[in-house]
């Protein structure tokens, strides 16, 4: 006689409401790596997330844990007071590119440098995503957006920002890692990370960055098959994965 | 070798065909003929009697829809 285990289920932290994003988006993935982590940490009660504005705007919708809307860019200042009222919650922002890299720059370098003991999630898709696949600071020279159709010429647009590196030179920083979540192997190391930054954050001992490269099949225009060996191919030679401080 | 099962909540699905992709065994494959009420074309288990259990489908999903089982022998 036989027997069946499940090996694999939709984290019970996630709840049934389907997610907004667009077939194949990172999204989903990272949402599922946050919920697994905080259900193997025994968090479920005490964690605090901050919601960004962009395409994981409604992630409060898909994850059922406390959470609170930022305004745009403004998540780390946010969670800077949660975190200081409640110093016994686990309290992580939910960021874009757009959110984090543009108009949430300063908030995100002053809170990582203020040393606040929460961990940021960095997706990393190089678009603006939810708007309509404008040109973000972190899209790559050549690359093709709507507002840029061309490709970024760094004469004109400047050139991308790598908001990660500039994270690891920070004094509060504890734990700056860039990862991505495209196969398997990768999907486990990312998990990985978001658990070791959570840890962090919860023993005080300073800000984490938990970037991931990802990608936005629908504003790159390809499958999303295709968006990640575009990302493979490209992304990874500006953004190489790997932890770039490590001070645990 | 052991054997493995899935189940796809194919409402939730999207489509984007990730877990084909990343099935080491071409167990899945999208309803080319039927879409959900969506109208996503969703994934399927075409050739289940292949599957191994080894849940790679199931992490890559980025919406969740995929559940997966693995058999256990009893011990006497």
């Amino acid at each position: 006689m036989t027997q069946e285990n499940i090996v694999y289920k939709k984290p019970t932290l996630m709840n049934d409401t389907p997610m907004h994003y667009c077939p194949g988006c990172s999204h989903g993935v990272v949402h599922k790596l946050v919920a697994e982590v905080i259900e193997e940490m025994n968090m479920e009660e005490r964690t605090i997330g901050v919601s960004p504005v962009g395409c994981a705007v409604f992630a409060y919708r898909y994850i059922d844990i406390d959470w609170q809307e930022a305004a745009h860019g403004r998540a780390p200042a946010v969670a800077t007071a949660i975190k200081r009222l409640w110093p016994d919650r686990l309290v992580f922002t939910y960021q874009g590119d757009g959110d984090l890299a543009c108009i949430g720059t300063g908030e995100t370098l002053h809170a990582l440098n203020r040393g606040e003991n929460f961990t940021i999630i960095f997706v990393n898709n190089a678009i603006y995503g939810m708007t309509g696949g404008q040109m973000a600071p972190t899209t790559l020279l050549g690359q093709k957006t709507s507002t840029c159709p061309h490709g970024r010429d760094p004469e004109l647009h400047g050139y991308p920002l790598s908001i990660t590196e500039l994270a690891a030179q920070l004094d509060g920083t504890c734990y700056v890692t860039r990862q991505s979540v495209e196969t398997v192997a990768a999907i486990r190391k990312a998990k990985q990370a978001i658990r070791k930054a959570f840890e962090a954050s919860m023993q005080g001992k300073g800000s984490s960055l938990v970037e991931i490269v990802s990608t936005c099949n629908a504003g790159w225009k390809m499958s999303p098959q295709q968006a990640n060996e575009w990302m493979q191919e490209n992304m990874f030679k500006k953004y190489p994965k790997g932890d770039l401080k490590d001070t645990l | 070798m052991a054997k493995g099962r899935i189940e796809i909540d194919s409402e939730r699905c999207k489509g984007c065909n990730l877990c084909a992709v990343a099935c080491p065994q071409d167990v899945i494959e999208l309803a080319h003929t039927q879409v959900n009420t969506h109208g996503y074309s969703f994934a399927q288990a075409k050739q289940l009697e292949r599957c191994v259990g080894c849940a790679a489908c199931g992490i890559v999903c980025p919406d969740a829809c995929i559940t997966v089982f693995r058999e256990t022998r009893e011990i006497k």
